[in-house]
């Protein structure tokens, strides 16, 4: 059993940063966001039980590969895509190692990205994640302010934090590829 | 592989609410140690819940940058352009905005001094009554102090994150090392060994001057970015960019961040956090690392130089030394 410190780590420096790749694979075959969303997790979550037992050399040729298998599997469960609509992994060229990106030299439009990334959130979510992120206040006195329930200001937070995420991992809707 | 129950309820959906509502029980100031260990429960019920928690704590710990854009408060200027104000108001004012913040703010109007530490390994998250939050890092105390007329933390040893509510009617200042640092609406780190102090200023503006009365006077205004070094006699100011910024404050999530630093350097930062301590030997102390690494997991690191260098990596007593 690899340590989960060790796990973590791994699946936050490695598997992570493909996640834009492997939701433009999903959806090659899955064209809805929620299903292309529920299958990244079930992906992870094999990942991470995989990686508990030995963590592999090189990860996107690993990931990309139980990417495929859950997909067919899924498919063949429910009968009612095509298998053949699944796009080929080796065809990907994933084989091919190139060098991890590193991982400590943080781009520095991080920040614009960051903004940008705000910009693309509901208003209500966007005011909200503001306040509590850039202008660090406590969620009761959010609620104060806008007038809201706790619970209203802990559900927008809770919305706005997986949506800000979903976009930085490069995961949200809006980058999906128009037909 | 672990085959995936094919039962399994939950969708992506609700597993991510859960860790996002983890995560942000987690940030508020009412997380304690049985918090914490149900959340360990919950984790470990599942790869599910690990890969939504760790994705999303990750991600959102990236968003942490975001209180760069954060304008200058209006409030302060406000305040600040008040010449002349009545104690009597500003006892008010300052009354409501505690009893706003937390209820037991009552007892800071006594002068009184509450001690917060913390051992090697541990961190700590502190909400004061005027609404301010401290972190502490490891192996780290200090004194809190609070009156009428001013606020004092006097950093007894180690590293600690401020963000100060302003308040100029009662000034929020920092004893450290024979210095002082006194708040202008700001978020800092201080740091301190020996009789080296470090002070990091991530928002806002804060003076820095010594107090000492046997050293000659220096002060000097930092502003966001800026890193100053004083010792009993001296202070230098650098600058640092954004992302030098975020790594040496890393610790606040647990983490060290090695940028082409010496393996020395690397093994003194783990020694604080562990009580197992890395010996360097000399040949090889100038070998350079990079890599973000859990404070608390020097088993990864040592794996990892292990490989990397082709050292030998040996455990004598409480010490794991490192050589060729």
């Amino acid at each position: 059993m690899v340590p989960a410190p060790a796990v973590k780590l791994w699946f936050v420096r490695e598997v992570l940063p493909l996640e834009a790749a492997l939701m433009r694979y999903l959806r090659s075959s899955y064209r809805n966001a929620g299903e292309a969303a529920d299958l990244r997790q079930d992906i992870y979550a094999e990942v991470i039980a995989s990686a508990q037992k030995q963590i592999p050399n090189t990860a996107k040729p690993f990931v990309f590969a139980i990417a495929h298998h859950i997909m067919v599997d899924r498919m063949r469960r429910e009968r009612v895509v095509p298998m053949d609509t699944i796009a080929d992994v080796e065809k990907l060229g994933l084989a091919s190692e190139s060098p991890p990106p590193d991982r400590i030299v943080i781009a520095r439009d991080e920040l614009r990205h960051l903004r940008a990334a705000i910009e693309q959130l509901p208003p209500r979510c966007r005011e909200i994640v503001v306040m509590a992120r850039i202008e660090g206040l406590p969620g009761r006195e959010i609620a104060t302010r806008l007038n809201l329930t706790d619970a209203t200001v802990s559900y927008h937070l809770k919305k706005g934090m997986q949506l800000l995420v979903d976009i930085l991992y490069g995961s949200a809707p809006h980058s999906e590829v128009p037909e | 592989m672990t085959r995936i129950n094919e039962n399994e309820t939950n969708s992506a959906g609700t597993i991510g609410d859960q860790a996002a509502e983890w995560l942000l029980r987690q940030e508020a100031p009412e997380w304690l140690e049985k918090d914490q260990a149900a959340l360990e429960v919950w984790l470990n019920e599942s790869p599910q819940h690990l890969a939504a928690y760790w994705r999303l704590e990750a991600g959102w710990a990236r968003t942490e940058r975001l209180v760069a854009l954060k304008p200058g408060r209006t409030q302060r200027d406000q305040t600040s352009s008040r010449k002349i104000s009545w104690p009597v108001l500003r006892f008010v004012a300052a009354a409501s905005i505690v009893i706003a913040v937390t209820f037991g703010g009552w007892y800071s109007w006594s002068t009184r001094e509450v001690e917060y530490a913390t051992t090697i390994g541990q961190r700590a998250r502190i909400l004061l009554a005027d609404g301010s939050r401290i972190q502490l890092n490891t192996n780290s105390a200090i004194s809190v102090s609070f009156g009428i007329w001013q606020r004092t933390v006097s950093l007894k040893k180690g590293e600690a994150f401020f963000d100060v509510q302003h308040d100029a009617a009662r000034p929020f200042s920092v004893l450290a090392a024979g210095h002082r640092i006194t708040d202008l609406g700001t978020k800092f780190a201080v740091r301190t060994s020996n009789d080296r102090l470090e002070v990091t200023l991530v928002e806002g503006s804060a003076r820095l001057e010594t107090v000492s009365p046997l050293v000659q006077h220096h002060a000097t205004d930092l502003v966001p970015g800026e890193v100053a070094v004083a010792t009993p006699s001296t202070i230098a100011v650098t600058k640092l960019p954004m992302h030098s910024l975020a790594n040496a404050l890393a610790w606040r999530q647990g983490q060290l961040v090695f940028n082409h630093t010496t393996l020395s350097d690397a093994a003194a930062e783990f020694n604080r956090y562990n009580s197992t301590k890395l010996v360097i030997e000399p040949g090889i102390a100038d070998l350079t690392v990079s890599g973000v690494f859990d404070a608390g997991s020097v088993g990864i690191f040592t794996n990892m130089a292990k490989f990397a260098f082709k050292l030998r990596v040996e455990k004598q007593g409480h010490d794991v030394l490192m050589s060729r």
